[in-house]
């Protein structure tokens, strides 16, 4: 990782987070809440709301308070920066969409255990002034997200036959109800699929990167 | 939707149990909390390669979640909901517990036997951040258990995990000589397996009757 001796772009900070570097791919993080609320999509569009939010502004907070931070007492620090923000996304949510809030309110608290966040805070906001740590949380975040919006896509549309509730065109004629889809394994079986997908194409990329250097 | 919605509803019944021992078997197999409702994923991928740290790690967690649960159910029930603070304080006064909790253990289990530290304490730091724990905690709430089965629903929880985690280090002990592609090794390979396994769970979701 960067230690200070690397310029570090906040372009480059927010394209890393958001593919070469993707969360869910590369380092299999927060894999968690990725599995658990991706079999609507709506729920999957707020749940990463919530998740962006909470990345981005908690990586600013501690990267501004990076220089008054105990080193012993860090960790401590993070988690309750980070439950200040996700407590302000229960709350919201509660209000604004109870229904939604009802299905998936124990994950929406999760995300103070969300090894994304955990792990930005640690490696770079700990380390970087706070311009630079709210392009890599926000990059990190929408990473995450592009990843549970197309899971989720999948899920629902095989699931229920439906796009955000939305009944998907000529669904009488083709569809048919795919109960796994609904269910926990069909999470494993999409993420663990689109992993192998991601994976292959960069292994690709990179294979090509090196045949066009050489 | 309305199709889903019910499946969903029915899948939501089928763990609303009676009853101690339901209360048990549910959280451990057919509500379990690694492979349907997917908490402590992290550790879960990274720690299964080997059956000996996958058993001490699994331990740890059962201690560990089974007193947090019933000790956040005494907070929660006892002192938080009588003040009305516990929409604003819940999730900070449960990660608190946790985290202190773990602390006290390492240094008690330090202290009372070194030979269960080594096996057993490496693994505890890791705990703190295993989303199952606050997890069990947060259903638990959800679900309105008191303190008793607030207890049995977390050592149900954690035997569960265990369970999840020991049969996929064993699988995975004997995919090491398999041909797998090179892009589905590693986390790819494992989450489909685990969804194999979640399949197996599923099978056991008639056992317990509400």
């Amino acid at each position: 990782m960067p230690d200070g001796q690397i310029q570090i772009t906040a372009r480059g900070a927010f394209m890393t987070q958001l593919w070469r570097e993707n969360p869910i791919f590369r380092q299999v993080l927060g894999i968690c809440s990725a599995l658990a609320v991706t079999n609507l999509m709506f729920n999957t569009l707020l749940m990463c709301g919530g998740l962006i939010w909470a990345t981005t502004l908690s990586a600013v907070t501690f990267s501004l308070l990076r220089n008054y931070t105990p080193q012993r007492v860090r960790m401590m620090v993070a988690v309750l920066i980070i439950s200040v923000y996700v407590i302000i996304v229960d709350i919201a949510m509660r209000v604004w969409f109870p229904d939604v809030h009802r299905q998936i309110a124990a994950y929406v608290g999760l995300i103070i255990t969300n090894c994304i966040i955990m792990g930005r805070l640690e490696v770079f906001a700990s380390k970087n002034p706070p311009t630079l740590a709210f392009w890599d949380g926000l990059g990190s975040g929408l990473g995450y997200s592009f990843i549970l919006m197309s899971v989720a896509a999948v899920r629902e549309v095989l699931g229920f036959g439906t796009m955000f509730g939305l009944a998907v065109p000529w669904r009488e004629v083709w569809w048919h109800q795919w109960t796994i889809m609904v269910m926990p394994p069909g999470a494993f079986f999409v993420l663990g699929l689109a992993t192998w997908a991601a994976r292959s194409y960069a292994m690709k990329r990179e294979g090509g990167d090196k045949e066009a250097k050489t | 939707m309305t199709a889903g919605a019910s499946i969903l509803a029915q899948i939501t019944v089928a763990q609303q149990a009676p009853g101690l021992m339901a209360i048990f078997f549910a959280a451990a197999i057919t509500d379990n909390i690694l492979l349907t409702r997917f908490l402590g994923m992290c550790s879960y991928l990274s720690i299964s390669r080997q059956m000996k740290s996958a058993v001490g790690l699994g331990a740890a967690v059962v201690v560990v979640t089974a007193c947090t649960a019933a000790l956040n159910a005494a907070l929660y029930w006892h002192v938080l909901k009588p003040l009305g603070l516990e929409v604003s304080l819940q999730l900070i006064l449960f990660i608190i517990v946790i985290a202190a909790f773990v602390q006290l253990l390492e240094m008690i289990v330090e202290r009372v036997s070194l030979t269960l530290y080594f096996s057993l304490g490496v693994f505890l730091p890791l705990i703190t951040v295993n989303c199952a724990i606050l997890g069990a905690s947060l259903f638990m709430i959800n679900k309105d258990y008191q303190v008793v089965e607030g207890l049995v629903y977390g050592a149900g929880a954690g035997v569960g995990w265990m369970l999840a985690i020991v049969l996929l280090a064993g699988i995975r002990y004997r995919l090491r000589n398999a041909k797998i592609p090179a892009a589905l090794e590693g986390p790819g390979i494992t989450l489909i397996i685990s969804g194999i396994m979640a399949l197996a769970f599923i099978g056991f979701s008639g056992l317990i009757k509400s």
